[in-house]
């Protein structure tokens, strides 16, 4: 038999599913928990991505996890501080927050949120309650055949939150997800599932960031199924601004209904190795979906974004904007998948990458790739990487700007065509800040 | 709609002109492959020793290796051992002069629409011919050799030049490259050798024409190009294969070396049988084409138009390691009914400088899928490297597939990559506006299609150019989606 990639992790893994198991007690008998038991088996027989697999060509993400994670199933205590705690979250935003530390939902933390048409739950008490939408749509979306870390994920996570937003339901706050991890004793691993229907005609903006604080690495794993019913419009956003010691797998699942707006934003800031995953299917007419991302790596980070839009039925739109910066040894991956299915007829469909290198050492991999089966479509992908613009350079510095701050004035630019999509104020302006202070140092 | 469909129907529908088959008597080898046929062929050949070894090894590692799978293409396996791995023309004597070549072999290639005497008198161009592998003809022998120029068969080059061949072969598409390679290597029955040595520039375009006409026949061809420095050569390729029911394999190799400010010219016209309306027969082509620009200021440059094989897999890639060296590719890859063709290039920039341009034209029509696949790599010492890729694809009718997979590795901060990619159809608006000047619809796509493989087709020479048209127009002509 052919040895198969992440062996030792599987090892170790084993035990902790039988644990886990039987800790479960009534639960052992739930669909969600056959979800899981098949996602492990998947996992036990095809294994991890090895360095040949074509998804994880660039980011050998088994070889990292074997090599930084014991893995033995068990957290430290949390105990960070308020303030460590607060300093984590998004300043003057105004949402409805719920926050979970070390992977476990916190009741005393999180908002209670009363607001009509919103249902924000904790995953964990759904399942306990037998809820039916968290049974229902556990695993549903996010296929654990398809990608072993989503088996992973299927697997062990018990915790997330289930938001349902009713029908015509407008929530005019955003949502927001805090995953604060710490690692200051020890490794710290956790794995989270969310759960997301909007309703028809209703409106909702959702956020989640991870963070950690110490200096022991944390390998987590999160995976969000999505409906946007009929006419739904959902913001999404994911914000990875974590340690450099920290190892993150973001699997984002999405399906549309007609003449929905689904748009999904990753601002990938700092970590160690990130892995995104946006599969967003279109499976119905008179779609619109935008997936925006901004990666600014340094040091050693290393980000790898893999997107699909998924036309499946006439008269879609999709457009598609990553823009990277890489510096230090950072090394940015990118695949952008447009699949356009022989039904999607009139479907127009974008994508532009754009990457700037300002170090030596920086890579980028880069692979736009769009597969169509049907002719009478409008499709183009654009995709360059290179350096400044020396002429633009030159420009500002005949102007008495000093080179550091010209230089800072043309990557903010670059970055800025992500980040004006951004309609919240306070996201925009918080991500600003970062990456000023990112771009001028 | 109900018109277009008809003049779709119309023109998607016309058959192979080149399926007929001649009766020479061949030699051939018994079926299957094993260390014996490999001494037979190489035997047949008179070869010297180190030629056998050479092929042994080549299919040593050929046994080691799992076929590939990647490629976005479908087709049944090939039987290795159910094909007939040698088969020549049977050769009374030695022939000299094209007056002493079969006369029947000579009306086969003026039917290909190759007359080789005409050719030589007219147009100036030296041609290689092989039939079922094996090269039955060169024009113009004598007129190159007074400038030193080495073109002739590769199994005469092995006898009579086989310090180069020993040099330059498998230097850079290694015997064990990959699973087609590695068989070429073990099987190759015949192909080109050209060597244009130092300072030289070739007078006259230089043509090679492959036929397959056997039945259960592989070919397996081998070119290898050596342009040392300062030299400058036009290379044509042509191919065509007659219509059986059984598929064919077509896995050929070859090899370009570019010395300091050489420049090599690569222009193929690959019209392979591409199996009848229901996908049935058809060449498989699974070709390894690469070149390397050694030295600085080497420049070579890819053509081809892709029109034929029921399945196609072909990357002929630049190694672009003198600084200064340019690679390009320009490719025209059409594909009706049942075809299927992934196809591309690599460029790796290794050298300081270096540039490359890739010009990518892929055209689906009937139930075919085309892919493009290609990689630029720029390695961390490649500073100041240029590329700029695009691929298009057309569209015609809504049964086919177009695919785009390309990779792009930079390694190098000072380099400038730029990818583009469109995918349309043909639009009625451009139908309607030929037709109001009284174009009808199926010369409006040929002019359509032309125009928009012209990038690509304006790289060819003359009178390439002239049946790459023709063959356009043959393939697709009127397709409107």
């Amino acid at each position: 038999m052919e040895k198969i990639a992440g062996q030792s992790i599987l090892n170790s893994l084993e035990t902790q599913f039988e644990a886990f198991e039987k800790s479960l007690n009534g639960q052992s008998k739930s669909a969600a928990h056959a979800v899981r038991k098949e996602a492990f088996s998947s996992l036990k027989n095809s294994g991890f991505p090895g360095p040949k697999n074509e998804e994880y060509k660039f980011t050998n993400f088994t070889r990292a996890v074997e090599k930084n994670f014991e893995l033995n199933g068990t957290n430290a205590d949390f105990g960070l501080t308020e303030a460590q705690i607060s300093a984590t979250q998004i300043e003057g935003l105004d949402a409805h927050k719920i926050v979970f530390l070390n992977g476990i939902y916190s009741s005393e933390l999180s908002d209670n949120i009363q607001v009509e048409g919103l249902k924000v739950e904790s995953l964990a008490e759904g399942f306990k309650a037998n809820s039916a939408l968290a049974q229902a749509n556990f695993g549903k979306k996010a296929s654990f055949a398809e990608d072993a870390f989503v088996a992973l994920n299927t697997a062990f996570s018990q915790h997330g939150v289930t938001i349902e937003i009713a029908d015509k339901a407008v929530i005019e706050k955003p949502i927001v997800l805090y995953f604060i991890g710490d690692s200051s004793t020890a490794e710290l691993s956790y794995h989270i599932r969310n759960i997301v229907v909007a309703g028809k005609f209703s409106q909702a903006t959702i956020i989640e960031k991870f963070d950690t604080v110490g200096e022991h690495k944390s390998f987590t794993t999160s995976v969000n199924e999505i409906s946007v019913s009929d006419s739904a419009h959902l913001r999404f956003f994911k914000i990875e601004n974590d340690t450099e010691q920290a190892y993150h797998i973001s699997n984002i699942h999405a399906s549309q209904g007609a003449n929905s707006n689904f748009k999904a934003f990753t601002f990938s800031l700092n970590g160690a190795m990130i892995r995104n995953n946006l599969n967003i299917k279109l499976q119905a007419e008179g779609i619109e979906t935008y997936m925006n991302g901004l990666y600014l790596l340094d040091g050693k980070t290393h980000v790898d974004n893999h997107t699909v839009a998924d036309h499946m039925m006439p008269n879609c739109y999709s457009n598609e904007l990553y823009k990277g910066i890489m510096d230090g040894s950072s090394k940015g991956v990118f695949n952008g998948k447009i699949f356009v299915r022989p039904d999607a007829q009139k479907t127009n469909a974008f994508q532009s990458n754009k990457n700037i290198l300002i170090s030596d050492k920086a890579t980028v991999n880069t692979k736009p790739q769009l597969e169509i089966w049907a002719d009478d479509v409008s499709c183009s992908h654009g995709c360059t990487t290179g350096q400044l613009d020396m002429d633009a350079l030159f420009y500002l510095q005949a102007r008495g700007i000093q080179k550091d701050k010209a230089r800072a004035i043309l990557l903010k630019a670059f970055a800025n065509d992500v980040l004006e999509t951004v309609e919240n104020e306070a996201i925009k302006e918080y991500l600003a800040a970062i990456i000023e202070k990112r771009l001028e140092k | 709609m109900s018109k277009d469909d008809q003049i779709l129907e119309e023109f998607t529908s016309k058959e192979y002109e080149f399926g007929w088959t001649v009766d020479f008597e061949a030699d051939e080898a018994p079926k299957g492959l094993n260390d014996d046929i490999i001494r037979f062929i190489s035997a047949k050949k008179e070869e010297p020793q180190w030629m056998l070894e050479w092929r042994l090894e080549a299919f040593h590692a050929w046994q080691k290796m799992k076929e590939p799978e990647w490629a976005n293409v479908h087709y049944p396996k090939v039987d290795f051992q159910d094909l007939i791995y040698y088969s020549a023309p049977k050769k009374k004597k030695k022939v000299n002069s094209l007056d002493e070549v079969d006369p029947e072999m000579i009306a086969t290639f003026e039917r290909l629409g190759i007359s080789l005497t005409e050719q030589k008198r007219l147009t100036g161009v030296a041609v290689d011919a092989v039939i079922d592998s094996v090269s039955v003809a060169t024009t113009f022998k004598e007129t190159l050799g007074e400038l030193g120029i080495i073109f002739c068969s590769f199994s005469e080059a092995v006898r009579e030049h086989p310090e180069l061949i020993k040099k330059h072969m498998g230097s850079v598409v290694p015997a064990n490259d990959n699973y087609y390679a590695a068989l070429n290597a073990a099987v190759f029955s015949d192909g080109s050798f050209c060597y244009i040595p130092k300072g030289v520039r070739c007078p006259m375009e230089l043509s090679t024409y492959f036929r397959i006409n056997a039945a259960n026949t592989g070919q397996f061809e081998r070119t290898l190009i050596v342009a040392e420095e300062g030299s400058y050569v036009s290379y044509l390729e042509g191919c065509t294969a007659p219509m059986r029911d059984e598929n064919q394999l077509h896995a050929a190799v070859v090899e370009i070396k570019a010395a300091k400010n050489a420049e090599v010219k690569y222009s193929t016209v690959q019209n392979w049988y591409p199996g009848n309306k229901e996908g049935k027969g058809g060449i498989y082509n699974f070709v390894t084409k690469r070149g390397i620009c050694e030295g600085d200021h080497s420049k070579i440059s890819w053509t081809q138009v892709e029109t034929g094989s029921a399945v196609t897999w072909k990357y002929p890639s630049c190694i672009l390691k003198g600084d200064y060296s340019i690679g390009e590719f320009y490719s025209v890859a059409v594909t009706n009914n049942f075809q299927q063709a992934d196809t591309g290039t690599k460029m790796i920039h290794i050298g300081k400088n270096t540039k490359s341009r890739i010009v990518s034209k892929g055209i689906s029509a009937g139930k075919s899928q085309n892919s493009y696949r290609g990689q630029v790599h720029v390695m961390k010492r490649a500073t100041n490297a240029r590329n700029f890729s695009q691929c298009d694809s057309l569209l015609m009718g809504d049964k086919c597939g177009a695919h785009t997979f390309p990779y792009i590795d930079i390694e190098n901060q000072s380099a400038q990559v730029e990818h583009e990619a469109t995918t349309s159809k043909i639009g009625e608006d451009q139908i309607f506006y030929c037709q109001q000047r009284g174009i009808d619809a199926e010369t409006a796509v040929a002019l359509i299609v032309n125009g928009y493989a012209k990038e690509v087709l304006k790289q060819l020479p003359m009178e390439f150019a002239v049946e790459a048209q023709k063959l356009l127009a043959l393939t697709l002509e009127g397709s409107v989606g």
